[in-house]
């Protein structure tokens, strides 16, 4: 909030309120909830014939699905950057952003949580994982960490609500009877008093400081799926942290896409100023910065060496079957958003969005290449098997599947979006407080 | 193998027994169904005689009448099944340079697992050492790792080694995840990404570890070193289905492997004949162990003619 144009108490509730979907929102919603139906009928597919319906076979065993879990594991690691880090650090201007970060990991985790589950063979045994889990498959650790970080999201996302709960059961006839009555249900014990302001912060702090080392936990958990087995392309000691660079720069491409949506859509401009797209842009470029280093440090020294099991796989990689998904991967992921955002012009907040975007399709595709390159290229040749166990291309049930689940990821975050503030509002009304004395 | 005589008696008698209720079945009896339980007991003897072996091994006369089919195979429980045989450690040797690629280990390990087409726990793989070297080939089954990579990342202990050294698997706790098959540096495991293929009468049969039938939809499949036939004291269907003998079969204990007409002391073979066992370093210690390929039976081009891909 610049010192200069004060906002009035009231107008800046006004602002802030939820609002009721426009024309274009009710078009987006119902087309989202398209594609999850589309997406359930395709899973009932699924269910009803097997993992038959995919194009996964002995080979490759993993597909997009892992690749799309490995995806919503990393844009979810973003409510730990913009809320914990940027609260510990005592970096004020990200208060407004923190609510869009901590809906979009919310929402990410669930799915990859379901998208997980829309991987088992057998889902119907997914309770096995509780009454007969070892503690020595990383499987278990990634449920583990898994259940902690949603919890940890949840109420990181509850606490700092409660204050604008009670702002909100001020306006009855606007919010309506249902809504009226479940903001009721999760916030009318909130009276703000200090104590009770005490407690809030003292917990949101407490919060902060242990999402940080479980979000380094579950990204890394997550690269140790992979890292844990022998396979040429897996066997990286890099890969903990190649993932928790990666999941940070994903993280905020998404945060910067949806500071951009939410500021058109409901006219925030005086919130979400020029200059915090100006601010995100230089973390994004300093992530994906980072986050080619990784790569460099990923591929380099195997590549240097060439060693007969990784051969085949970086030829494939960076000259064969997928290098033009790798390169192309790399170029939008990290290097034109880098060169993009490097600029001054490049931080306005369209160019900004953009980077965004196309941090979110490298990112997407880098997930991809993760998992599929590294299958195909086993120790032993694939000899005595079918055709189709030999190339992997996903089949319209798996599209189907993984654009549901994305689709389900923005449905979650736009129905937040239109119960919750987008913008903490109490939050807003003291800090406007605070700078304009 | 000298402690098979044993096992192999009893499972003759048990053999003939059946062959003899069956003969019984087939002549019409007037009185009661000699199958019906406690027929035995009111069967009344039809004066006809079968010659049997008894468990003594003497030739002894019973009645028809009073004949009762035996079980081919006693099931084991589940938990017998993930205990396995206490004292052995089975192992096998693979002599790559008796194999023609005639893939009849292949086609009989198939039909002892009911597998579907397309799918194999063996795979024969023409293979080559270094571009100057010919090529040989090399049949691959599960390697029964004594470090399972593929048991240490089950979630739920699905799949698990047994004290005898097999490693195995329990589809009805499989939640096909199949992260063993991400881990597994030896890409032995398959999926049953469909429903399988079975008889009716084997699809509704309670599942059985050592037999690995029936396969269920959804869960992991793989060679199981017949762990049924190794209790009863017999061989792999892979190893005896082989002409060449190329596989021996054995307990490392006992340190005599068998191919069903030779039997070696292990450890000369594995010393004299330079074993070596697949992609040592990765420290997974295989039970599997190969003998290259010197002084072959056959040239490559022999078996190149069965090695159409299958589509």
């Amino acid at each position: 909030m610049e010192n200069s144009d004060l906002i009035a108490e009231d107008k800046i509730i006004q602002d802030l309120l939820p609002q009721k979907f426009g024309k274009w929102g009710k078009i987006w919603t119902a087309a989202l909830v398209v594609v999850c139906l589309i997406g359930a009928f395709a899973y009932y597919r699924q269910l009803r014939y097997g993992l038959v319906v995919t194009a996964m076979r002995d080979y490759v065993s993993w597909g997009i699905y892992i690749s799309n879990f490995v995806f919503f594991v990393a844009i979810s690691l973003v409510g730990s950057l913009i809320t914990a880090i940027f609260r510990l650090a005592g970096v004020k201007w990200g208060s407004p952003l923190t609510r869009i970060a901590e809906i979009i990991a919310v929402a990410a985790i669930i799915f990859a949580a379901i998208i997980i589950i829309v991987d088992m063979g057998s889902p119907e045994r997914f309770y096995f994982l509780f009454t007969h889990g070892r503690i020595q498959s990383p499987i278990i650790w990634d449920v583990i960490v898994i259940t902690t970080y949603f919890f940890i999201s949840i109420l990181l996302l509850y606490y700092p609500l409660l204050p604008d709960m009670k702002i909100l059961l001020r306006f009855r006839e606007r919010s309506g009877e249902g809504l009226h009555k479940f903001y009721k249900f999760i916030g009318s014990f909130w009276q703000g008093t200090a104590a009770q302001f005490r407690l809030s912060e003292k917990a949101i702090n407490m919060l902060c400081i242990a999402i940080i080392p479980v979000a380094f936990t579950i990204h890394t958990v997550t690269s140790w799926l992979f890292a844990t087995t022998y396979r040429p392309g897996w066997d990286s000691t890099n890969f903990g942290a190649y993932f928790i660079a990666g999941a940070f720069l994903v993280g905020a491409g998404a945060v910067v896409v949806a500071m951009y949506v939410f500021r058109k859509a409901y006219h925030l401009e005086k919130y979400i100023t020029e200059s915090h797209f100006e601010k995100m842009g230089r973390i994004l470029v300093l992530l994906a910065m980072l986050y080619l280093y990784f790569n460099v440090n990923e591929f380099l020294t195997p590549f240097f060496k060439m060693k007969e099991s990784e051969a085949a796989y970086l030829n494939g990689l960076f000259s064969g079957d997928f290098s033009a998904v790798f390169w192309f991967a790399i170029l939008t992921g990290m290097i034109v958003p880098t060169i993009i955002l490097l600029f001054k012009k490049g931080r306005k907040p369209l160019p900004v969005m953009i980077s965004g975007i196309l941090v979110i399709i490298g990112a997407w595709f880098k997930r991809y290449l993760i998992v599929t390159p590294t299958l195909l290229h086993p120790f032993l040749p694939m000899h005595d098997v079918p055709a189709s166990y030999r190339h992997y291309y996903p089949s319209w049930e798996e599209w189907a599947i993984t654009m549901g689940s994305l689709a389900g990821t923005l449905l979650v975050i736009t129905i937040l979006v239109r119960i919750f503030p987008i913008i903490p509002i109490q939050e807003t009304i003291i800090e406007q407080h605070e700078t304009g004395k | 193998m000298e402690q098979e005589n044993s096992p192999r008696r009893d499972f003759l008698l048990a053999g003939l027994a059946a062959a003899g209720g069956l003969l019984a079945a087939c002549t019409p009896s007037k009185d009661k169904d000699p199958f019906e339980a406690g027929a035995v007991e009111t069967a009344r003897a039809s004066g006809k005689k079968v010659k049997l072996l008894s468990v003594d091994g003497e030739v002894i006369e019973v009645d028809e009448a009073f004949l009762k089919p035996v079980p081919h195979l006693p099931p084991v429980s589940n938990s017998e099944a993930r205990l396995g045989i206490p004292g052995k450690k089975f192992v096998m040797v693979i002599d790559l340079s008796r194999c023609k690629n005639l893939k009849k280990c292949q086609s009989a390990c198939n039909h002892a697992h009911q597998l579907n087409p397309g799918e194999n726990w063996i795979k024969v793989e023409p293979m080559q050492d270094a571009g100057n070297t010919a090529p040989f080939w090399e049949p691959t089954t599960c390697m029964h790792c004594d470090d399972p990579p593929c048991v240490k990342v089950c979630p739920v202990d699905a799949t698990f080694k047994r004290q005898d050294g097999i490693v195995l698997i329990d589809s009805d706790r499989c939640i096909g995840c199949r992260f063993c098959m991400a881990a597994c540096p030896y890409s032995t495991r398959v999926f049953n990404w469909g429903e399988p293929d079975l008889p009716a009468e084997v699809a509704s049969q309670p599942y059985s570890a050592e037999t690995s039938i029936p396969q269920k939809k959804g869960t992991v499949g793989k060679c199981d070193f017949c762990a049924d036939m190794t209790r009863e004291g017999m061989l792999p269907h892979c190893v005896s289905a082989c002409p060449n003998g190329v596989f021996a079969f054995g307990d490392m204990n006992e340190d005599s492997v068998t191919n069903g007409a030779e039997t070696f002391r292990f450890s000369e073979l594995i010393r004299d004949k330079a074993g070596y066992r697949l992609m040592e370093d990765l420290g997974t210690k295989p039970s599997v162990y190969y003998l290259p390929p010197v002084n072959r039976n056959f040239p490559f081009q022999s078996g190149l003619e069965n090695d159409k891909q299958p589509s």
